[in-house]
């Protein structure tokens, strides 16, 4: 089945860093998202998402958009009374919000594409 | 006093205007507090200051004052809003002769002013840390402005403004100050200023509360979307609150509605940095008093960290965009073949980077997320490319609708556009180096 029968998301964002929410339709299923929905599970499911553009022509030196060496990561906080999981996306520094080439640019649809897992 | 009630009018800019007027009217509210600046509006606002001194505020000012100030004025409802944008000062002004022209007079505006740090930054003093990474070309800056805090907004209140209009400041402050001023919370009492952030957070984006981006029809059914009703927050001393919204307005209000909305944006839960308090939101619990109705409590808080946040607007290079669609049999592969055409053809350009996009197939998730996707009867194909220059740039548009009469059969629906990019990045500054000021006009 779909994690889209069991929970609902939202989707944040700031600067190269996507949130998504992942909450519970019944509090009895939180133990099911908390033990299926790891961090290591969603950073899989996101790769190709989180992975830097691969720059046409010769390669160009870009110190500023390089950042920091955490990307394609993700984090997992949980929140047992709200039913609620809270995934922290890295995304690469080139691929921020106020400079992506997406046509989301803000990422605002990945938390559907969590939703599409299979559970 | 024993409770305030506080409506949220905007969750951004371009907001409607209605549920604002809808709040005034019939919401028995003391505050209404529109949020219009996010990240990068403050940059774009500059933008246009530095072409005409008088702009640079919230284009929308002039149509929500002239929609909400006469109820307000009546009812005695005090307004605060980051609608100043760029120009604080501009957008009291106006918002004086705007009430002088409805016939309004002896309303208090004030405008705090003091956000604006590119001067600071551009001296070089006092950069602690750039999170997001070296910072840019100091000839590519447009804007720099820090997250102020509640203690400009307490000031213009002590002072009885009836209308304070801010730039940047930290989105929650917006509600927590006139928390502050009604119940003279100590600016130390971090367990209440943590809980009150929660309220501010939760109403920041408005309708995001009161069923907004929430519906998924058959799952998470949202009656009346049309005529949304956006929240209030009736606010204990202690800071708990009963959120809801004027009776007979659309949308929901409940646990997941206010569950999504309390993480929205959020990353570490049990961290969350304003100017003000380090709130902590993990042990936050919501419930259900009835249709629309739900309490909130359980926000803390930690000491104010010592740094304010400034984010920094610079002007990076140019996007070209352009859109065709192909519809039909074989739809997908004259769309394939278009895209390697374009590919050729710009290679011919100094683009330093070019993607490709299948709209209705994989534009949104990509093609690890969508390899089972069946192939849709209509693709549109999007190219999207970066550039130094306008001109470099305006070749993207210009190649795929050329492919009309040059490229595959039944290309249809050409549309393009070339933009400058306003990117944003951040950095963290010591608190004593910001001071803001406010003053104060009168109608």
């Amino acid at each position: 089945m779909l994690l889209h029968q069991f929970a609902h998301a939202r989707t944040g964002d700031k600067g190269n860093i996507v949130t998504i929410s992942l909450i519970a339709f019944r509090k009895d299923d939180f133990a099911l998202l908390e033990q299926k929905v790891t961090a290591e599970r969603v950073a899989a499911h996101f790769a190709e998402l989180l992975q830097a553009p691969v720059p046409e022509g010769p390669a160009q030196e870009d110190p500023v958009h390089a950042g920091p060496a955490q990307n394609g990561s993700v984090q997992r906080y949980s929140l047992p009374q709200l039913g609620a999981l809270n995934f922290v996306l890295h995304r690469p520094i080139a691929n921020s919000v106020t400079r992506s080439l997406a046509l989301d640019a803000h990422g605002k649809c990945l938390g559907s594409a969590l939703l599409a897992l299979e559970i | 006093m024993n409770t305030v009630r506080i409506g949220a009018g905007a969750g951004y800019s371009g907001d409607r205007i209605d549920p604002a007027v809808e709040l005034a009217e019939k919401g028995n509210i003391a505050y209404l507090i529109f949020e219009c600046l996010a990240e990068r509006t403050i940059a774009i606002a500059q933008k246009a200051r530095l072409l005409d001194p008088g702009a640079g505020y919230d284009p929308l000012l002039e149509e929500r004052m002239r929609a909400v100030l006469p109820i307000c004025a009546e009812r005695r409802i005090r307004i605060i809003s980051n609608m100043g944008a760029a120009n604080p000062h501009a957008a009291a002004a106006k918002t004086r002769d705007i009430a002088q022209q409805l016939g309004l007079r002896g309303l208090r505006i004030a405008a705090v002013t003091g956000d604006d740090v590119l001067e600071i930054l551009r001296a070089g003093q006092g950069i602690i840390e750039t999170p997001e990474g070296p910072l840019p070309p100091s000839d590519t800056w447009l804007s720099a402005n820090a997250y102020l805090g509640v203690s400009p907004i307490l000031e213009a209140l002590q002072s009885e403004a009836d209308i304070i209009l801010t730039g940047r400041v930290a989105d929650p402050a917006l509600f927590l100050a006139p928390l502050i001023h009604e119940f003279r919370w100590p600016l130390d009492d971090w367990n209440l200023l943590g809980q009150g952030t929660v309220v501010g957070h939760l109403l920041e984006c408005a309708g995001q509360l009161t069923g907004g981006y929430f519906a998924d029809p058959g799952f998470k059914d949202v009656p009346n979307l049309d005529r949304l009703g956006f929240p209030i927050a009736e606010v204990n001393a202690d800071g708990s609150a009963i959120l809801t919204k004027v009776e007979g307005s659309g949308g929901l209000l409940n646990c997941a509605t206010c569950t999504e909305q309390l993480l929205y944006e959020i990353q570490d839960p049990s961290t969350y940095y304003t100017p003000d308090v380090i709130a902590d939101f993990s042990s936050v619990s919501f419930a259900e008093l009835g249709p629309d109705r739900v309490s909130v409590s359980g926000g803390a808080g930690r000491p104010r960290p010592s740094t304010l946040k400034a984010s920094l607007g610079y002007r990076d290079g140019f996007i070209g965009e352009g859109q065709i669609s192909y519809a039909g049999p074989n739809a997908l592969a004259r769309a394939e073949l278009a895209r390697d055409i374009l590919s050729k053809r710009l290679a011919r350009h100094s683009i330093s980077e070019l993607r490709f996009d299948f709209i209705g197939l994989s534009s949104i998730h990509g093609t690890q997320l969508s390899r089972n996707a069946p192939v849709p009867y209509e693709i549109r194909l999007r190219a999207a490319g970066r550039a130094t220059s306008l001109a470099t740039a305006s070749w993207i548009p210009r190649e795929v609708e050329a492919l009309y009469t040059n490229g595959p059969a039944g290309g249809g629906g050409a549309s393009g556009s070339t933009r400058e990019v306003i990117a944003i990045t951040s950095a963290l500054i010591p608190r004593e180096s910001v001071s803001p000021q406010v003053q104060i006009m009168e109608s």
